[in-house]
This record gives C-alpha cells, structure tokens and sequence, in this order.
C-alpha cells in the first residue's frame, strides 16, 4: 500500500508537503524559541530585507516567520484533531444506526440531517461564543459540523456488512449485539470512512482558519487565520502581512488533497491495471 | 464487389497476451445472412466490434477490413446499424425514446427536428410497438426488455444501414421475446434488403435466421459455409459438438415453429 | 411534475421532524448561554428587578425547562425569534432586513460555481486523461484548497486597492441616489468581488465532481451504443454523457446552500456585506446569543427551502424520479 502510494505522483508530493509541515511544526520551539506573539524587532519591516526577519515583522514587530511555523503547529494539530473527533464520531453514530436500525437508526439519521441543514460553520460560532474560545472547545466546535458525511457513509457500510456470514455465526454464537456492532462490522466497515479524512481535515483547517480569522480562536496562541486577520488592518501599506500565512495554509491544504488522492490512487490501481 | 470483405483480419486487446481474434477472413455480398457462432471467449462479439470500427482505441488490429471494395471504413450508424447484447444498457436513461431514435436520423439523414421525431414515430412502428406516437416520449424505464430491444433496434436501422450486426441480441431475453425479435430481425432485413450479421452462442438461432454461418473458437476461424452444410454435416468436430448440443434440447425444431407478429 | 409531487410531500412531511430537532438544539444553546431573553431585553430598554419579574411570568420562562421549551417552540411557531439586545430590535426584523443581500450573494456565488464549474467539467471530462482534463483536475485540486477570506483579501488588494477597478467592499454606493439599471449596475460591480470569492472554492468542487461523473458515465455501456449509432463525439459529450452526470451535481446544491450560508460568513466579513453572515459576525462580537441561534433556525429554514427546490429541479431532469411510486 506504501509503496503504491509513492508510485503516484500525488502521493509523493502530498507525503512530502505534509511531512515538511509535521517536522516545522514539531520543530518550531528549537527553531524559534521565543513567544512567537512577543515582540522581536522593529514595526511592519518588510519580507527579505533582514536575514533575522526573514518574512518581515507585523505592526507589533512580531517575526512573521515565527510566527507562521508556530501557527502550523496550531492549524494541523486543530485540524487533525477535529477531523479525528469527526471520523470517530460519525463512525460510531454510523455504526450503532445502522447495525441497530428501526427507531434508533431513523432517530439517529434525522439528527444527522437537522445537522446537514445548518451551516457548520455557523453552529461552530455559536458553540465557541457560548462555551468560549478555548482550544478543546475550537476542536469540537469543527467536529460538530462534520460528523454527519462518515457517519452516512458507515451506516450504509454496515447495513451491507451486517447481513454477511461471520455476522450471522456471532449472533448466533450469542455475542451483544453492541459488541458484534463495535469489534466485527465496525473494522470491516471502516476503510470507506477513512477515505473522506482527506476531505475532513482540510475542511477542519480550513474551519480553523476561518474562526481565528473572525478572532473566535484561542487568544494565547498564534494561528494563520489569526495572522490573516491581524495583517488586515495594514491590507494597503503592508499586504504581505495577510497574504503570506494565507499561502501557508493553501499548501497545507493541497498537500492534505495530494496525499488523500494519493491514497485512493494507490487503493484502486489495481482495478485500474486490469 | 462484396459489401464486406475481411481478410486476415487479427486482434489483440490492450493488455492481453493472446489475441481475441487471429487470422479471420469471410466477403458478405449485399443483402447476405452471416451467422457467426462460438462460445464465450470465441472472439465473435470482438469480430462484430470489428467490423463496426467499435473496438477500444487502445487495442490493436492487424489486417483489412474493406467496405463496398474501398479502404475508408464503414460508417457507424450509417453504413452499420449494431444491436447490442443487454438492451437495457444500450440506451441512454436520460433521454427520451424518439429523441434518441431522432437523433441518429438527424445526423445521417440530415433532416430537422420535427421531422426526425416522426421518422422516429414510423420506426417505432416499423419495429411493431404500439401506440408510436404516444411511444416516442416514452423513457427507457418506461419499458420491458423486449420493447427497449425493438427501440435499440430502431435507433440501429434509422439510418438506413446497408448492414445490421446483431450482436447476441437476443441472447438477454426470455424464449418468447427472444423469438419475436428474431422475427423482427429477420422481416426487417428481408424487407430492407439489408445485409446481416447474426451473433449468438446458439447454432439452432444461427441456422434458422442465416444462410451461412462462420464458427470461431478461441479466435480462430473453425468451420464457415452453407447454414445446411454446416448444421447438417459439420466437418470440424467441435462444430458437430455445438449441434449435437444443441439437439440435444430440441430447439432446432421448437424455434423455427415460432411465428413473428405475436406482439 | 406530478410524478415529483409524491416526493415532494415525502420530503416535507420528513423536514418537519428534522427542524423540530434544529428547534430543541437551538434551545438547548440558549440555555447554556448565560442570562435570558429578559435580562437581553432589560438591557437596551432599562428596567428593574421587578419588571424583570413580570416579563418572566409573561413569556413563561418562570417555568421549568419543558414549559420554557414549550413557550420557546410556540413563538417561534408563530415566527417569533425573539428579542435582539445588539440592535434593541426584534431577531426577525433585522434577519429579514439583511437576508436579500445574502440571497442576492449566494445566488450569484452558486450561479457562478455551478455553471462554470459544471463547464470547466464538461472540458475536463471530455477526454478523461488528456492535457487539459489533468490541468483542469491541478488547477480545481489547488482552487479548492483555497480559503475564501483569504482569497477574498488577496482580491481586494489586487482589484480594489492597487488596479482600483472595483469597489472595496459593501453592497452599493452609500447616498449615490441612483436608480433603476444604474442602481443595478452599481450594485453587480460591489457584488464582483465576494460572489468570485465565496463561490470559487464551489467552482472548484463542481468542476471536480463534474469531471469524476463524467468519468464515471463514460465506462457505461449505454456510450458505446451511441457511438455505434455514429454520433459525433460532441454530441455524445455534450447530450449523453454531461447531461448524466449533471444529475449528482444536482443534487449536491441543496447541502451546499448550507456550507455556503457559513461560508458568507468570513465573506460578508471581509466585504462588509451587510447580510445575515455579517449579521451572525456582529451577534458574536456583541455577544448577542438569541441573534445568533436565530440566523441559524432561519438558515436551516432557507436550506430545507432550497433542498426542497433542489427536488423538483432534479425530477424535472431525471425521467427515473417518481417511477417507484407510479408502480407501487
């Protein structure tokens, strides 16, 4: 599977990109060991004119480079986070209506749907302003608004999984139905799930992006939408300021898309060669 | 000069090691009836393919295929008509009957909107459906088996084709739907004095609807000759196998005894 | 249409439910919100401790939680969202003053995104694998990756502050005085900006989705038929295999609505719109929660609205809808 995945040309790029922003993220209190929000050098300095400011500094004086790696350990881990909250959820939820069916899976399904009719984004909002914007809560506020596809995708899993023969013997051998539900339909009908993480993590980012940008994320910790935000305020005299931790985050997205391509490329080339 | 002349005529799917087809040659005169008999795998649906220039770019042909005695190919639809196997997978599901029928007369007829819709209204009655008017703004899940292969084979003789392929056309259809198209089949041809090639796995159709049958096995060229000849004194052992089987289940005679205008 | 009508009656009778949940979940936020509905109100009218008390008996929230979710439920049965302490005015109101402006929005971004996305995937997916399906799928595949603010931003300071082709931001010249086509004309060059904006990244997924459908409808077999038949490679894209795939395109556009209602909200940010997603910004700078929770009940509602337009757009296009129920 590794393997197939570097033989496409978006696998290796989309492995790339992404493991380039793990090991920034991971590295950034030995590359930047300050408070990336305290101030480093003189005011709005702009991109490539200071070999310590490389990126320039912000209307603070904050190193934008800094800031930009620390941001990337916000972004992915909030990202990754929430998707991962999400996919848990929605397979489970997905699991339990359809193995369960009847009145739970109709109950369970149209609360999927009342939370496919609102927009995520703004149940987010309003999660985040009534519970406050704390790191925990930014995570579940994202996930709240993107359970409901794998959860859809598990339970249609599962109802096709659950008539099968090794299903069948464990109910008879006389196994909870829960936990037949949960240790056999659940692994079986988990690979369809993950093949919307791609799809789930870059929207999270991209969540993330959009909540800190509107100033609803954690105030303690810098992040790309909060860059964004911050170097609004100067857009005409230092539009670098905005621009660069947008691009940022456009590549962390990509490669997320890239390697999420590449994923399903190398899961289908097989058929594909027949 | 033949209608149809192929000689030599090999083919090799993308991909495959061994070739579906080798070395096959036969001429169809005007008007001729060719059966083309083989089990599956025998290459008989990639000789059809072939000959309608709807193989796969990517596979390779080797070999002439000439029409009316010149190099440049036959033209789909309106030197060719082509009824296909699954009826319910010839047709587009989103597209009404008669315009699907009105399309193909408007690109080799040339003729406009209006008057491609009831030539459409006539070929659906050419091939005996009922209520021809009301027919043509009828979907194709609207219909049976059987009335979506009298439609496929409407859209294939819209154009007037100098030749049908049949390709297993009946072969999806339970025994009696199956003997009306073969009846459709054979009085269109008679009547348009088209040419016919006839695809099946089953020598008793072949013999019945035919004049001359071609046997493939595994690509190659078995037996061809007089559909009596043929059925009745086969020379390759494999042919006599196909009859001797086919016997064996008395369709030879139940088929023939089958009249056509039973709707 | 009549054989859409079953569906439609289908699908009404089985939103009302699905709001029903929306409603209690609404409720369940406000209640977790500190203060009530009556110290938001004291708040921009002034009054003391003892008014507060009457006004709580009045709108039954002295009750316990099932009486105040039935008072709740019941105004807004009667389309009564409640009272805004950000515009000590009431939630419908001001919802209702903002919402064309993000009808007018959204329109146009879904327009935009959806016929030249569906385009751009007729191109892509005319020949699967060609130079231009593949610069389509990387171009769709980075456009898609893109956050709308940002790209919002980047436009602003290109056509509105260096090139100053197009206006910063709101939806028209304040006190311009213009009137009928100038009016209009005034109002579609504010609106270049945020539709391009907010319905990019949908462009991108349309084209994407596009494309892979019609990938998708070029392996059945109904294709090969037609180009037995001898039709042109452009008829056959253009009338069989786009107009098959345009079908699931359909479809998405009702759950789409949604994810756009939360995408104008960055947008209508960005370009000081001043629509209901610039309205939703506000009621959370103000901390104004029945606001919020109204534009949300009010979002869902215009969703279900659209799905339900959504419905009959498709049976109008795919003959198959209603057939099951014709034979039951």
């Amino acid at each position: 599977m590794i393997r197939r995945l570097f033989a496409t040309p978006e696998g290796i790029a989309g492995t790339a990109i992404l493991v380039l922003l793990a090991i920034t993220a991971l590295s950034a209190p030995l590359l930047f060991p300050r408070d990336p929000l305290s101030i480093a050098g003189p005011a709005l300095l702009r991109p490539f004119q200071d070999p310590a400011h490389l990126l320039g500094t912000d209307r603070l004086g904050r190193d934008v480079l800094a800031g930009l790696v620390h941001g990337a350990r916000m972004s992915l881990a909030v990202g990754f986070a929430a998707a991962a909250a999400a996919l848990f959820v929605g397979a489970v939820v997905g699991t339990i209506a359809g193995f369960a069916g009847g009145l739970v899976d109709e109950a369970l399904m149209r609360v999927a749907e009342a939370f496919q009719i609102v927009p995520g984004f703004l149940l987010a909002l309003a999660f985040v302003s009534i519970a406050g914007p704390s790191l925990a809560v930014v995570v579940a506020a994202i996930a709240l608004g993107a359970w409901t596809g794998p959860a859809r995708v598990a339970r249609a899993e599962v109802l096709s999984i659950r008539e099968r023969d090794y299903v069948a013997a464990n109910r008879v051998v006389g196994m909870h139905p829960l936990e037949i539900a949960l240790r056999e339909v659940l692994p079986n009908a988990l690979p369809p799930v993950m093949a919307l993480s791609s799809v789930i993590v870059a929207g999270a980012v991209l969540t993330e992006a959009a909540l800190s940008f509107l100033g609803l994320g954690d105030p303690n910790r810098v992040t790309w939408g909060a860059m964004i935000a911050e170097g609004r305020a100067v857009l005409r005299s230092a539009p670098y300021l905005s621009i660069i931790p947008g691009f940022a985050l456009v590549v962390a997205v990509v490669g997320v898309y890239l390697f999420g391509e590449g994923l399903v490329e190398a899961s289908t080339s097989r058929r594909r060669y027949l | 000069m033949s209608l149809l002349a192929v000689s030599d005529l090999s083919v090799t799917h993308a991909g495959a090691t061994a070739a579906a087809l080798s070395g096959v040659g036969l001429s169809l005169e005007e008007g001729e009836r060719l059966a083309v008999i083989g089990e599956s795998g025998s290459g008989k649906t990639t000789f059809a393919r072939a000959v309608a220039g709807l193989l796969p770019p990517a596979a390779r042909r080797e070999g002439a295929i000439r029409w009316r005695g010149s190099e440049a190919p036959a033209r789909p639809g309106k030197d060719i008509g082509y009824v296909f196997q699954d009826p319910s997978a010839s047709l587009d599901p989103v597209v009404s009957v008669g315009r699907q029928i009105a399309e193909v007369v408007r690109t080799h007829e040339g003729l406009g909107r209006a008057a491609a819709l009831a030539r459409a209204a006539e070929l659906l009655d050419r091939v005996r459906l009922p209520d021809p008017s009301a027919m043509v703004h009828a979907w194709p899940h609207q219909l049976s088996g059987g009335q979506k292969q009298r439609v496929a084979i409407a859209t294939a003789i819209a154009a007037r084709p100098a030749l049908l392929i049949a390709d297993e056309a009946t072969s999806a259809l339970d025994t009696i739907v199956q003997a009306e198209i073969v009846a459709l089949i054979r009085r269109i041809v008679d009547e348009e004095r088209m040419a016919l090639v006839f695809v099946t796995h089953d020598i008793a159709l072949a013999a019945q609807i035919a004049g001359r049958i071609l046997v493939l096995k595994g690509g190659r060229m078995v037996e061809a000759g007089p559909a009596s000849q043929v059925v009745g004194a086969p020379a390759d052992p494999y042919t006599r196998m196909l009859v001797e089987a086919s016997t064996d289940t008395a369709s030879l005679v139940e088929v023939r005894g089958t009249g056509e205008d039973d709707r | 249409m009549n054989r859409a009508l079953p569906l439609l009656r289908r699908r009404l009778l089985s939103s009302l439910p699905v709001l029903l949940i929306v409603v209690v979940g609404s409720f369940l936020l406000l209640e977790a919100a500190p203060g009530d509905a009556v110290d938001a109100y004291l708040v921009s009218i002034g009054g003391d401790a003892g008014l507060a008390e009457q006004l709580r008996r009045d709108w039954g929230l002295d009750q316990s939680a099932w009486g105040r979710f039935a008072a709740y439920a019941t105004a807004l049965a009667h389309g009564d969202l409640g009272w805004s302490v950000a515009f000590s005015r009431p939630i419908r109101e001001v919802i209702l003053e903002r919402l064309p402006n993000t009808l007018l929005l959204m329109g146009a971004a879904t327009a935009l995104s959806f016929g030249l996305g569906s385009l751009l995937g007729i191109v892509a997916g005319a020949r699967p694998g060609s130079a231009r399906d593949r610069a389509l799928s990387v171009a769709s595949l980075a456009l898609y990756a893109v956050p709308g603010f940002w790209l919002g931003l980047v436009l602003i300071v290109v056509f509105a502050v260096e090139l100053r082709w197009l206006p910063l931001g709101g939806v028209e010249t304040i006190a311009s005085a213009k009137t009928g086509i100038d009016r209009a004309l005034d109002i579609a060059r504010h609106l270049v900006l945020p539709v391009a904006a907010l319905g990019m990244i949908y462009l991108a997924l349309y084209l994407r989705v596009m494309r892979a459908g019609m990938a998708e409808v070029w392996r059945m077999d109904f294709v090969l038929a037609l180009r037995a038949r001898g039709l042109s490679r452009r008829r056959i894209v253009l009338a069989h295999v786009a107009r098959n795939a345009l079908l699931p395109l359909v479809t998405m556009l009702g759950l789409q609505s949604a994810s756009m209602l939360g995408g104008s909200v960055v947008i209508e940010s960005v370009f000081a719109v001043p629509g209901i997603g610039r309205l939703a910004h506000e009621a959370v700078s103000a901390r104004d929660v029945p606001l919020l929770l109204g534009i949300i009940l009010s979002s869902a509602v215009l969703v279900v609205v659209v799905n339900l337009l959504v419905d009959i757009a498709y049976a109008a296009l795919d003959p198959r809808v209603g057939a099951s129920e014709e034979q039951a």
